[in-house]
């Protein structure tokens, strides 16, 4: 089952590659935007970097958080999936791995081809795709809730991110930080096991309260 | 078998209707009539478990569906209102999906048999997207024809269906009733349906 909500989610991406491909220009556009308007000051631009990547990334999971439930909320299919004897969690996980897989992965590969831009050595390109890789999908997890708990509501968009964004904070603090760390020279191997740890309590909570919202928004 | 005490749905400060009583042995069929807006969806969407009842309680083989859950939702095919149809996804994956979700696996020769018994013969492999909304139904009530649950709960499944439809749907219902299943549905259109026992149940 769960494997199969990831097969068909995945199936419908490709059929809609321009609602993927608008997520991953919108990630481009913003990172590539301030290079331009700062002009080459190379100090400055690879401080900032880590930063502008990993807001840029949070806007852009954001941005597609809306249509994580509510294509199957409109045509009736969460309904079936409420009603499936499955548990509900379980069908949760696989959409919200779904999600990350057709937002985030796309994302952190993108990354270093951008993070040239800044001037970024190698080591920190490679640390910037490993802190995504573990970053993204918990804002796809923690989005997850917010876009369920948003379901059904006018302007659920600008909800959506108001209850999202203050929960990201953690993982932009520790996603930029691993990046600054090794640009500094120092360890970041506690920032990156603070994103790992992130992510398995997300994976342990966040269906669970996704489905109870789910319950909750379709009563 | 499937048994309501003393239901009640209350919407906003509205109660849309309030000490509903039935009971429905194997085999029966129980339809639910009433004018637009007297909560005949409501009253389904809780027999499904979708929402509770704001009084009484629903009782599935002598337990309460609430207890019951995942153990209920096994026994049980709901066709709403939303046929649950993805316009991106072909009328065979559409057909395979919703099975799947409901935890039946459908071989695609099987899901192929039940398209064609529906009329949809030659249309497998068309997006959702361009069907009208009879054949949109039909695609959804194929369902009916792969997943092998007792008790089914249809939301006027007769809509934008044609006569042709009609009569097979009617054929399925019986051939279920036949099999000791249970069917509770609405709908405007009459339709004679013959079933060992028979609930009129209407809601004012």
């Amino acid at each position: 089952m769960f494997f199969w909500i990831i097969q068909r989610d995945l199936l419908l991406a490709v059929r809609r590659r321009s609602d993927v491909l608008t997520t991953l220009f919108f990630f481009v556009i913003v990172v590539s935007l301030f290079p331009l308007s700062i002009g080459p000051e190379m100090n400055l631009l690879r401080t900032m970097a880590p930063g502008v990547v990993w807001v840029a990334a949070l806007l852009a999971s954001m941005l597609s958080l809306g249509r994580l439930f509510s294509s199957d909320y409109l045509d009736g299919t969460l309904e079936q999936m409420l009603l499936s004897s499955q548990s509900l969690s379980i069908l949760v996980l696989g959409k919200a791995l779904a999600h990350w897989l057709v937002t985030g992965v796309p994302l952190a590969l993108m990354a270093p081809v951008l993070g040239i831009q800044y001037d970024l050595s190698v080591d920190a390109l490679l640390v910037l795709v490993i802190s995504l890789l573990l970053g993204t999908p918990v804002l796809s997890l923690i989005g997850a809730i917010g876009a369920a708990l948003t379901l059904g509501l006018r302007g659920g968009g600008v909800l959506v991110s108001l209850l999202v964004l203050p929960l990201y904070i953690p993982v932009l603090i520790f996603g930029a930080g691993a990046v600054e760390a090794n640009m500094a020279g120092v360890s970041y191997d506690a920032h990156l096991s603070l994103l790992g740890a992130f992510l398995l309590v997300s994976l342990v909570l966040a269906p669970w309260a996704t489905a109870a919202s789910l319950r909750v928004s379709l009563e | 078998m499937l048994q309501g005490i003393n239901l009640a749905c209350v919407r906003g400060d509205r109660r849309l209707f309030k000490a509903v009583n039935f009971t429905l042995e194997a085999g029966g069929l129980m339809q639910v009539h009433g004018p637009n807006g007297s909560g005949k969806t409501s009253l389904l969407r809780m027999l499904c478990g979708l929402s509770s009842p704001a009084l009484g309680e629903i009782i599935w083989c002598g337990t309460s569906i609430h207890d019951l859950k995942g153990e209920y939702f096994a026994n049980l095919t709901y066709i709403g209102h939303l046929s649950g149809t993805k316009d991106d996804l072909t009328v065979l994956e559409n057909l395979r999906v919703s099975s799947a979700l409901a935890g039946e696996r459908v071989s695609e020769a099987q899901a192929r048999d039940a398209l064609a018994h529906m009329g949809l013969n030659g249309r497998e492999f068309l997006p959702a997207k361009v069907l009208s909304q009879g054949q949109r139904r039909r695609v959804a009530l194929a369902r009916l024809l792969v997943c092998k649950t007792k008790l089914w709960i249809l939301d006027e499944p007769l809509a934008a269906l044609d006569v042709i439809a009609v009569q097979l749907i009617q054929e399925l219902l019986e051939r279920h009733l036949a099999e000791k299943g249970l069917v509770v549905m609405t709908t405007h259109q009459a339709i004679d349906v013959a079933a060992a026992s028979t609930v009129h149940l209407r809601l004012l």
